[in-house]
């Protein structure tokens, strides 16, 4: 789906449906809340970094949950951490997207065993959108894993419920 | 320059075998020497002080679950733990005269309490909060005794002992996988 190949070839008028619009507008700019935690934060630097350049996909790393739409979670949930996560989870303004990034993340990575401190999956605490496998996953891995986040809110429904 | 030998008899001297329990060269590295835990700060002082030793750095403070506890039963036929101790090793340096030496401490794991040697050397400070955090040992006259690591609300949990197992669930989360 495209927006521009709707437009009229003579004037400034595009005609679409309001949810592509919608979806169109909230997938081109997905600022994600930073939240590296271990050496998954650092392929995720990378990914941000001019050589793989998330910002091509509109994405634009934000220290504040109120600006953010995306949290990416990126390295090993510990308890202590946990509740952390879910309040910032709980201070961004909806839609919110969650992306678990890494074994850890995903499902306590190494220590699903005897990780005393570690939570088995940040699913456990907040609901997750796009799992990226890999420990750690490479900045590919990443890209890929937004560009299924993009392809999962382009098929929204603005009267369906989601996450 | 003293060889661990040479400081065990030092102190052998100055605190009597009552405080200096027992030297340990059986072990593959370092020779061992032992001390009462509730003089390791007076020993800890004097080894820093005193001009033939000088160990004026304390490079790490471990703490160990020794697991050396013996199956017994009691009166009633109930099978129990008798003798487990938890130890903290003291890994010993002199900038100043370039010699080694390794000190531990033997603490029954039913009341584990061990002199602080904070006030001795100011690294120990934060090893004697982990060594706390993680086996539950007492450090007596530490100024600020309280978890490093784990979360203040973890309880009287100590996740390195040998027989930890994980609670249930942790402030409702889940913790087992």
């Amino acid at each position: 789906m495209g927006l521009l190949d709707k437009e009229f070839t003579d004037s400034n008028i595009i005609i679409t449906k309001s949810e592509d619009l919608l979806n169109w507008a909230r997938l081109s700019s997905l600022w994600q809340l930073t939240f590296g935690l271990a050496c998954c934060a650092i392929e995720m630097m990378a990914t941000s970094a001019s050589h793989y350049d998330f910002d091509r996909f509109g994405v634009i790393p934000r220290p504040s949950p109120r600006q953010a739409d995306v949290i990416i979670v990126s390295g090993t949930v510990t308890l202590k951490m946990a509740s952390r996560i879910k309040r910032l989870y709980e201070q961004m303004p909806d839609p919110k997207y969650v992306i678990s990034m890494g074994s850890c993340s995903n499902s306590g990575g190494p220590y699903w065993q005897y990780g005393y401190h570690v939570l088995k999956g940040v699913d456990r605490i907040i609901p997750v959108d796009v799992y990226v496998p890999g420990c750690p996953p490479r900045p590919e891995a990443l890209l890929e894993g937004l560009l299924k986040l993009q392809e999962k809110i382009r098929h929204e429904k603005l009267t369906k419920q989601t996450a | 320059m003293k060889t661990p030998e040479e400081v065990y008899n030092i102190l052998k001297e100055k605190f009597g075998e009552d405080v200096i329990l027992s030297y340990d060269d059986s072990q593959p590295v370092e020779p061992v020497i032992s001390v009462d835990p509730l003089k390791i700060h007076e020993v800890g002082k004097f080894l820093r002080d005193d001009e033939n030793l000088l160990f004026d750095s304390l490079m790490v403070l471990s703490g160990v679950d020794d697991f050396n506890g013996k199956k017994v039963k009691d009166e009633e036929g109930n099978m129990k733990e008798e003798g487990r101790t938890l130890s903290v090793y003291y890994n010993l340096h002199s900038m100043k005269l370039n010699h080694k030496v390794l000190v531990k401490v033997s603490t029954p794991i039913e009341d584990p309490k061990v002199e602080s040697v904070e006030h001795v050397w100011r690294t120990a400070d934060w090893h004697e909060r982990e060594a706390y955090d993680m086996y539950g040992i007492i450090f007596l006259n530490h100024h600020d005794l309280r978890r490093i690591l784990m979360p203040d609300d973890w309880g009287e949990r100590y996740p390195l002992r040998k027989d930890y197992e994980d609670p249930e669930y942790y402030n409702g989360m889940k913790v087992p996988y």
